[in-house]
């Protein structure tokens, strides 16, 4: 060990290596590259021509230094340099014993303890200590193996979500190995009642390290829900700073995706080892809320998972009868609405009302018929998952429907008429239930004696009877009756809900019994009598970490040991299902306290280490790698074979181009952005597209002289790539060939369309088809413009706004003075107010106008200003092409300045101008 | 038994090389219109030449009386002068010609061979003699003889580098040396001046490849030639390229001298260029009369 640099190397002696690099060089030089034999008749006149210079026969100097410095690399790289390597000092033992507390109050620091953990055991590797390596938590009798063993273990250490227990430690005081040995003791921090009897023991053994972590064990407990408000609490062990906490609710939002619901700050005061504080969300979300963690937390305990109890169920009753003035004892709800109330939301109103807001139960009191309607509705929402709970009454009794066929709504055929017991005008007691059979959801709660049926209705005789019954009267016939439909159920009882035909609403039981149907919200783990004799079966478990795991190894867990045992490898923190309930178990209970751990006086306590070691040998290796590749790269070069270096640039510069294609698009919108630029949409064919560009160009430059609008050299435009938005205007020669647009395209058209863009179409083809499908430009306009959004359209009214827009024209021609130009059809109701020569017509621009008068050619000039085309002949051609650039200025400024010229305001000049 | 299987593919092979250097050789030679063969001066022949005025001297059987009717003097027919010349032929088939850099492996001796065939397919149409220098193949005419040379230009000569063959020429004759005259340059001389002895004039084509006019080397190399008789190594080919290009330069300049001092004509001929140029140029470079 060199511990002069603070470097350090493994296998030092192979660094005696470096001594053969002189001779290396000396071997190196030597020894020029090889050459290449060439067949070559012209070597006749090479005969007798001298090398210019000796030098390159001889390994040039840079290349020797790239060689030496490779090997050298390598050297001191397979001599396991490390840096800042671990300082141990001379008075230790040859074992070392490790302990972690390893549960979840390890979790925090657990990195920082691997970290250490890891740089320790590589020390003890290079000092060939034993180590024995003891997590408190799944404790196992020390063992002393090498350090690389356990190196190879580290891995798969994980902190648990339980903590030690203090008969661990005690027994682990008592079962410690013979040899003596240094501890390295990795503390959570937390107190434990044996801790100081096994510092002792093992003080006996040899030298104790303790190592505690600065990060402070933080605790969140329960949530508590009263009235809507939700009440958080945090604890910690380390009392004395004041400290801020974020507490994130986490849930799925209504898309199903998780995200964080809320967040709620919470502040220590100083001394103060607990924070409360109250939230008040909506119903809804808090609904929503899966659990409650304590933000840069990673840890069991600050997790706090919510069951069902943020949840108020709803519950809608619906009642057969309309329950008659001042008889509120009679009412058949009046008996469930005192059991749901402290424990449901519940919504009354017809049923047709209630469905909608997606209640999780509805309870049907003796209603006997439904409409084929509701009938459907309530299936469809039974079947995603509703629990539609129903009570017999004289209506159900008497309907027939159910006798004959079976009811999708109700679990039995049911006997007509219903039976009578113990009534004064019948033979028999009143009857008593029967114990609960177990695989009825109902099994463990107990009977009461005094509850007695008088009436009830019966249930055919049916091959799916028996499996339906859940409960049953001493007599053996059902009392109540369920089946499952998609993922809800249909329940029945076979009595009233209220006390007319039996005492059952009147006792505890009901309640109960409607607990264990779901139909009161969630289940808590201090109400005892709710948990006594079920079993929960995990659902997904908490790691020591605070993730949700599934772990589908463990076992049922009965209600009782839930509620109260103590967490460990059987039991598990985590959400724990038992039929349709949902219960939490968490680390952390309302009641529990965290508290620092105390050592005795004098114990050193130690945090872990910051600087850790680094190897370098990768470093090294990859550096010396780097150096040979560069080499063989030289070593071409020198050799005059380096010929695929042109190929790789060349492939460079063709993997650079795409980068410069984004960049020249980014320029190119700035530029068309930056001035009022026209555009025409590219065709594929050359020449109706380079007339098309160049009648823009003359359009541009007309408007440059004439208006105040100047525009740049117009755009062409490919549909699929290039962006249409920065454009006012565009220009669509159509020519039978062109390909119709993607479906891209369409969306991008239509959005320009609707955001104000105008299109002109023109078929080039002096509307000789007036747009049907006798030309084939008719026929490809008609097939181009069918996925566009355009309105309906009329020929140019003579009142248009593009009449006027800057020059007053009533003919718009181009190449061709076909007279109809087509625009979007003035509203119905437009009318002509007394007096005013115009309409007020549409607002806005019209969004296509669509005509074959072939203006680009018109329009078309060169740079010089010379036009392109022929228009028509003589001087009656140029006023041709004068009205068809006019018509080009009209477009424009209708196309920028909207129905600016519709407006009454300038209505007195034209009129002036019109000689009216 | 070996020795006759070996002979027997060897020949298949090169039997059926044959076919396609004639093919190749044709269609080159299709590409000159034959119009503008002939001595181009008056003489013996059949074809019509010009008219020109009596002279003194001319017999009165040489007036052609139906022109001579249209004006006031009169006219002579003359005829064009066709005389058959002997053509001999050398085509350097040694080692080195058989080298390329081209992609498409069109070797120097290629070049030659298809060149120096489709002359003789050109003159023997045009009722030339032609034939090989040396005693191999005496010039002949006739269709025959097309084969002939054929089958005698494809055996390779065995040599690194080839050497004129003056032996057995013709007096007054005309000769073509096709080769890259790359080897001794005083064979070349001597085989010349032997050749300008005998009243022969002619025409060296040296056929060359890119590489070997552009040098385009880099690096430690041994050069071999073809034959591996000679070879050279240098440690940075590079720095002798100018060198080997001054070289090659006066080899051509003392090639071009030498074809002057004797009437010869000199061209260089690169295989990447265009095989019908270098034919044009050989045709009218054989027809002009010193």
């Amino acid at each position: 060990m060199i511990g002069a640099l603070s470097i350090g190397f493994t296998t030092s002696w192979l660094l005696y290596a470096l001594l053969a690099l002189p001779a290396l060089w000396v071997l190196l030089r030597a020894i020029p590259p090889a050459p290449v034999v060439r067949r070559f008749p012209g070597v006749a006149l090479l005969i007798g021509l001298r090398d210019d210079d000796t030098v390159s026969d001889r390994t040039p100097w840079w290349l020797l230094l790239l060689r030496a410095l490779a090997v050298a690399a390598l050297i001191v790289g397979l001599a396991g340099p490390v840096l800042n390597p671990a300082q141990t000092d001379t008075a230790r033992k040859d074992h070392l014993l490790v302990l972690l507390d390893g549960g979840w109050g390890a979790a925090a620091n657990w990195r920082a303890q691997m970290a250490m953990l890891d740089a320790r055991l590589d020390e003890a590797h290079r000092a060939g200590r034993e180590v024995a390596l003891v997590q408190l938590t799944a404790p196992e009798p020390p063992q002393f193996q090498p350090a690389s063993t356990w190196q190879t273990l580290l891995a798969g250490l994980s902190p648990t979500p339980w903590q030690p227990t203090p008969e661990t430690l005690a027994d682990l005081a008592n079962a410690l190995p013979e040899v003596d040995f240094d501890t390295l003791w990795m503390s959570d921090g937390l107190t434990n009642l044996e801790r100081n009897a096994l510092l002792t023991a093992l003080d006996a053994k040899g030298q104790v390290e303790i190592v505690e972590g600065s990060r402070a064990a933080l605790a969140l407990a329960p949530t508590e829900v009263s009235d809507g408000i939700l009440t958080l609490k945090a604890r910690r062990a380390t009392t004395a700073l004041a400290r801020e906490i974020t507490v994130e609710a986490h849930g799925t939002d209504p898309s199903g995706a998780a995200r964080i619901l809320a967040t709620v700050p919470l502040s220590f005061a100083p001394g103060d080892a607990s924070a409360t504080t109250d939230v008040s969300l909506p119903a809804e979300l808090r609904a929503r809320i899966s659990r409650f963690e304590i933000a840069g937390q990673r840890s069991a305990a600050a997790v706090s998972l919510s069951d069902d109890s943020l949840r108020r169920r709803e519950v809608a009753l619906i009642a057969g009868r309309d329950s008659r003035e001042g008889l509120e004892l009679l009412s058949p709800l009046h008996f469930l609405r005192q059991a749901l109330a402290p424990n449901a939301d519940i919504l009354e109103g017809a049923l047709s009302d209630v469905l909608p807001a997606n209640p999780d139960v509805i309870v049907l009191a003796d209603v006997a018929t439904l409409s084929d309607g509701e009938t459907a509705d309530l299936s469809d929402w039974i079947a995603e998952g509703g629990i539609l709970l129903r009570f017999a009454g004289p209506r159900l009794a008497a309907a027939s429907a159910s006798h004959t066929s079976e009811d999708p709504l109700l679990p039995v055929r049911l006997r007509a008429g219903g039976r009578s017991v113990g009534g004064a005008m019948s033979w028999g007691e009143p009857k008593a239930l029967a114990p609960f059979p177990p695989e009825s959801p109902f099994h463990g709660l107990p009977v009461p004696d005094e509850v007695r049926i008088e009436a009830q209705v019966m249930a055919q005789p049916d091959p799916n009877l028996a499996s339906r019954v859940i409960a049953e009267l001493s007599d053996g016939t059902p009392l109540v009756t369920r089946k499952h439909l998609g993922e809800g159920q249909v329940v029945l009882f076979h009595v009233t809900a209220n006390a007319e035909w039996s005492g059952l609403p009147l006792s505890g039981l009901f309640v109960r019994m409607l607990d264990r149907l779901a139909i009161l919200s969630a289940t808590t783990l201090s109400q005892d009598d709710r948990l006594a004799g079920t079993t929960w079966q995990p659902v997904r478990v908490l790691d020591g970490f605070g993730r949700l795991q599934n772990d589908a190894t463990l076992s049922g867990v009965s209600g009782e040991d839930l509620a109260t045992a103590a967490l460990g490898p059987t039991l598990r923190p985590g959400l724990y299902r038992s039929g349709a309930r949902l219960v939490a178990r968490n680390v952390i209970t309302a009641d529990t306290e965290l508290r620092p751990a105390e050592w005795p006086a004098g114990t050193a306590i130690s945090s872990y280490k910051a600087t850790p070691e680094r190897p370098l040998a990768g470093l090294f290796l990859a550096g010396a790698l780097a150096l040979l590749m560069l080499d063989i790269i030289a070593s071409l070069a020198v050799s005059g074979r380096l010929h695929g270096a042109r190929v790789a640039a060349s492939a460079l510069i063709v993997l650079t181009f795409p980068l410069s294609d984004a960049r020249a698009d980014d320029a190119r919108a700035i530029a068309d952005t930056r001035e009022v630029v026209l555009a025409h949409v590219l065709t594929g064919v050359p020449r109706i597209d380079d007339t098309a560009h160049a009648g823009l160009l003359g359009l541009s430059e007309t408007l440059f002289f004439r208006t105040s609008v100047e525009p740049t050299e117009p755009a062409a435009i490919n549909l699929e790539a290039d962006e249409i938005a920065l454009y006012p205007l565009l220009y669509w020669p159509i020519t039978p060939e062109q390909p119709i647009p993607s479906d891209e395209a369409y969306a991008k058209l239509n959005a320009y369309l609707r955001a104000g863009g105008m299109i002109l179409f023109d078929t080039r083809d002096a509307d000789v088809a007036r747009f049907g499908a006798a030309s084939p430009n008719g026929r490809k306009l008609q097939r181009l413009a069918a996925p566009l959004d355009i309105p309906p359209l009329e020929p140019v009214p003579s009142d248009h706004v593009l009449t006027r827009s800057f020059y007053l024209l009533q003919d718009f021609p181009g190449r061709f003075a076909s007279r109809d130009v087509w625009v979007e059809a003035a509203p119905a109701d437009a009318e002509k107010i007394e007096g005013m020569p115009f309409r007020n017509l549409n607002d806005g621009v019209s969004p296509v106008v669509i005509g074959g008068n072939d203006w680009a050619a018109a329009w078309a000039m060169d740079r010089r200003g010379n036009a392109l085309y022929p228009v028509g002949r003589g001087r009656t051609g140029e006023r041709q092409r004068e009205l068809a650039y006019r018509f080009g200025v009209n477009l424009v400024m209708h196309v920028l300045t909207g129905n600016y010229k519709s407006d009454q305001v300038h209505v007195p000049a034209l009129l002036d101008r019109l000689g009216q | 038994m070996t020795d006759t299987a070996r002979l027997r593919t060897r020949a298949e092979t090169e039997a059926a090389r044959l076919p396609p250097l004639l093919a190749e050789a044709e269609h080159l030679a299709g590409t000159v219109l034959l119009g503008e063969h002939g001595r181009r001066r008056a003489g013996l022949g059949d074809d019509f030449w010009q008219y020109r005025p009596v002279q003194p001297g001319d017999s009165l059987r040489m007036i052609d009386w139906r022109r001579s009717a249209r004006s006031d003097t009169q006219f002579i027919r003359q005829r064009e002068w066709q005389v058959a010349q002997s053509v001999m032929l050398w085509v350097d088939r040694s080692a080195s010609m058989d080298f390329t850099s081209l992609k498409d492996t069109t070797t120097k001796g290629d070049r030659a061979r298809s060149l120096a065939l489709a002359v003789a397919i050109l003159l023997i149409r045009g009722g030339e003699r032609v034939g090989l220098t040396g005693t191999a193949l005496p010039p002949r005419r006739g269709e025959g003889q097309i084969l002939r040379l054929t089958d005698m230009l494809l055996g390779p000569s065995g040599e690194d580098f080839g050497t004129p063959e003056a032996r057995a020429l013709l007096p007054h004759a005309r000769a073509l040396f096709v080769s890259d005259f790359l080897g001794d340059f005083d064979a070349v001389e001597a085989a010349l001046f032997k050749a300008a002895d005998r009243g022969i004039r002619g025409v060296l084509l040296q056929v060359l490849d890119p590489a070997e006019e552009e040098f385009p080397f880099h690096g430690r190399a041994v050069f071999e030639s073809m034959g591996a008789s000679l070879s050279h190594e240098t440690r940075k080919a590079s720095d002798l390229r100018d060198r080997y290009i001054d070289r090659l330069t006066e080899r051509r300049a003392r090639l071009k001298a030498l074809a002057a001092t004797t009437g010869w004509q000199f061209t260089s001929h690169n295989t990447a260029q265009s095989a019908q140029s270098a034919l044009l140029w050989l045709y009218r470079a054989l027809e002009r009369r010193s």
